[in-house]
């Protein structure tokens, strides 16, 4: 059972193969193709070297993408925590819950934020009438159109990659191995640092890595939330594709994206490292 | 004799129907690629019902250069497009365009002569026009002072004085024509002083923009979230229809005239049909009726006596031939240069503002520190619980061995 003979083993893996070469590798060969040629087709670094005017825009992208990442994290974390502690029904409609927002388009999610940010939007509309009950002349926060527009955004459209995957790697921690740390004298925080939270950190990880990629590669977010004022490194690589500034390029666009694809990779590197680091020292079940 | 005559005719057309339905009874299905909100959606049930052997499918694209990209890389294929002037001139150039046959499209004729052979077509080979229009500045009357707007200025754009409420092409063509205007320059300039200087104007009106948008004008402007903004005359009206305090004047130094016509691409395979399609098209009842819905001009002369006269003696949707003549531009496809330039300096625009704009920064880096106290915070409250724990740990060993 164990042991598969070689054949079967081909013959399982062969529709994801194929559905990863045509789909994954071949893309990616191709963005490396167009990122080192030029129009004609010829070797060329000159795209990869003219990257170097956007860095300002990299950093803000990372820089973004980071802050939506880690307030996901702070925010996930208890949610997912505490449904993983109701009773298996609770757990479901939760759950269910988490998952709502998704049923709606991701465009139109963002367009009722912009109505919801907005000067004359809702928040604002509710504090001005409100506070002029009491006779407050209140000017309103001006929300729309700033980076933080555009955090929010992030984390609220990406907030359930980070939940989803924490909370089903909480559900699965054995209830023993809690018990066995409450038998040898542990404490509450003791049990959540030492037993939970080691156990968790495969969910951790992946819920980061499915918010930050996404996060870090937005154009639509930065459009409608940020007004369109500043450009994230999805849109360039938009507009380089496109051309909506006039100019179609694939080769800087390519070029654009790997680097943007060997940033995350590093990202995810330097995670996966952390998430070793921390396994033999933690509290693996034994 | 005049009725064996009809009754004659009657036989010949039913024959002819018969026979073009019986040729083509296989299903053909036409590839529409068109602007957004730009037809009236029951025009494509009613040919339909009209031509029951062919099936629309229908798609849309918000920019032309969109609509460009997604041609040229081949991802679908497309039987007709109506691009603007600019474009249409490009894709003539690179032999995109087929040639279409005036034979059956017998309701060219209702197309007025002023829209016919116009410079990016000259011979008019390859389109039908379906709309057109300019630019104006749309404003909302109950914010703007009317002095500010008495001299009917494009620079309204560039007025401080509503920092904050102006809203911005996101789309380089026009929004650099705004600015080439404002300068007096021509819009369709290949000088690249000329652009740089326009840039400098645009990058002089960042401070001033709430945002760079082109559909949300609608919504910015309805809800009165935006008080100043520039976009094409059929819009204008739409927009005043949700609210009664919208104006919209013509800039008095000068504006772009688009047109958007229908083309058939070379890579049809219906050919025929797409020329039946774009005939129906310039049917007039169906072309007024796409007139009242989209808000555009059309340049049916028919269809324009079947609409509502308080829109067609509309100074702003359909100027007087003395201003299109004296104050407006069409667009001409720009040199590969002054394209690479336009792109450049646009895309500077926009990069520029992640460090010029002070408050947005402020905040992102103020976030960006409480998280990092939060985390270091966490991070060493773990540290010393971790500690703490071990060391109780080696106390209580110690004690034990001791016992």
């Amino acid at each position: 059972m164990n042991k598969l003979s070689a054949k079967t083993r081909i013959t399982l893996t062969a529709p994801f193969t194929v559905w990863m070469a045509v789909f994954v590798v071949v893309p990616i060969g191709l963005v490396l193709f167009y990122a080192l040629t030029d129009a004609s087709g010829s070797f060329t670094l000159q795209n990869l070297s003219s990257i170097w005017a956007y860095r300002k825009t990299y950093v803000l992208s990372l820089e973004l993408a980071f802050v939506a990442t880690v307030l996901c994290l702070l925010l996930a974390y208890p949610l997912a925590y505490s449904i993983s502690k109701m009773k298996a029904r609770r757990q479901q409609t939760m759950v269910l819950l988490v998952m709502l927002p998704m049923w709606m388009n991701f465009l139109i999610r963002t367009y009722a934020w912009m109505t919801i940010l907005e000067d004359t939007g809702l928040i604002n509309t509710f504090l001005k009438s409100f506070l002029s009950l009491f006779g407050f002349q209140f000017q309103g926060f001006s929300m729309i159109n700033t980076n933080g527009a555009i955090i929010l955004g992030m984390v609220y459209n990406f907030l359930p990659y980070m939940i989803l995957p924490i909370y089903t790697v909480l559900t699965k921690i054995d209830g023993s191995v809690i018990e066995a740390a409450k038998d040898l004298g542990a404490d509450g925080f003791n049990i959540f640092t030492r037993v939970i939270l080691p156990q968790s950190v495969p969910g951790i990880i992946s819920g980061i890595t499915m918010v930050f990629v996404p996060a870090v590669s937005t154009f639509i977010i930065s459009k409608l939330l940020g007004g369109g004022m500043t450009f994230l490194i999805g849109d360039i690589i938009e507009n380089y594709f496109l051309g909506n500034t006039g100019e179609v390029n694939y080769n800087v666009g390519a070029a654009l994206s790997l680097v943007l694809m060997v940033l995350i990779l590093i990202s995810m590197g330097i995670m996966n490292r952390f998430d070793g680091e921390k396994d033999p020292k933690g509290g693996a079940p034994v | 004799m005049k009725k064996f005559i009809s009754v004659i005719l009657a036989a010949v057309l039913l024959f002819s129907v018969s026979a073009t339905a019986a040729a083509a009874s296989e299903q053909v299905t036409l590839n529409v690629y068109n602007w957004g909100e730009y037809i009236d959606l029951s025009v494509i049930d009613r040919f339909e019902e009209a031509y029951p052997n062919i099936k629309i499918n229908y798609t849309t694209y918000d920019s032309n250069e969109s609509m460009y990209s997604k041609i040229v890389s081949g991802a679908a294929s497309y039987d007709i497009v109506i691009p603007s002037d600019y474009m249409i001139s490009k894709l003539i150039q690179e032999d995109m365009l087929s040639e279409l046959d005036f034979g059956n499209i017998p309701n060219y004729k209702y197309i007025g002569e002023a829209f016919k052979n116009l410079s990016y077509d000259p011979d008019n080979k390859y389109t039908v026009p379906y709309f057109w229009g300019t630019v104006v500045v749309i404003y909302n009357s109950a914010h703007i002072d009317e002095e500010d707007v008495k001299d009917q200025s494009v620079n309204l754009l560039w007025n401080e004085k509503y920092s904050g409420k102006i809203l911005m092409f996101d789309n380089p063509r026009d929004a650099f024509a705004l600015a080439l205007v404002s300068l007096g320059y021509s819009m369709n300039s290949e000088n690249a002083d000329e652009w740089k200087e326009a840039a400098e104007l645009l990058n002089k009106q960042k401070p001033l923009v709430q945002a760079y948008v082109m559909d949300a004008i609608f919504d910015k402007m309805e809800s009165g979230e935006a008080w100043i903004a520039p976009y094409y005359a059929g819009d204008a009206l739409i927009i005043q229809e949700s609210n009664p305090d919208i104006r919209y004047y013509m800039p008095k130094e000068g504006t772009n005239m688009f047109f958007d016509s229908m083309c058939v691409l070379k890579t049809s395979e219906h050919k025929k049909e797409a020329e039946t399609f774009i005939n129906f098209m310039c049917e007039p009842e169906i072309a007024a009726l796409n007139a009242e819905t989209v808000g555009y001009a059309t340049p049916n002369t028919e269809a324009k006596k079947l609409l509502d006269p308080a829109i067609t003696s509309n100074e702003v949707v359909y100027p007087s031939d003395d201003y299109l003549i004296n104050n407006t531009d069409v667009f001409v496809n720009l040199s590969q240069e002054t394209q690479k330039i336009q792109s450049d300096l646009w895309t500077d625009l926009k990069i520029e503002s992640s460090e010029g704009e002070d408050e947005g920064s402020a905040v992102s880096s103020i976030t960006i520190i409480a998280v990092v106290v939060v985390i270091a915070a966490a991070a060493g409250i773990i540290y010393a619980a971790v500690r703490k724990s071990k060391r109780k740990k080696a106390w209580e060993q110690d004690d034990s061995e001791n016992k």
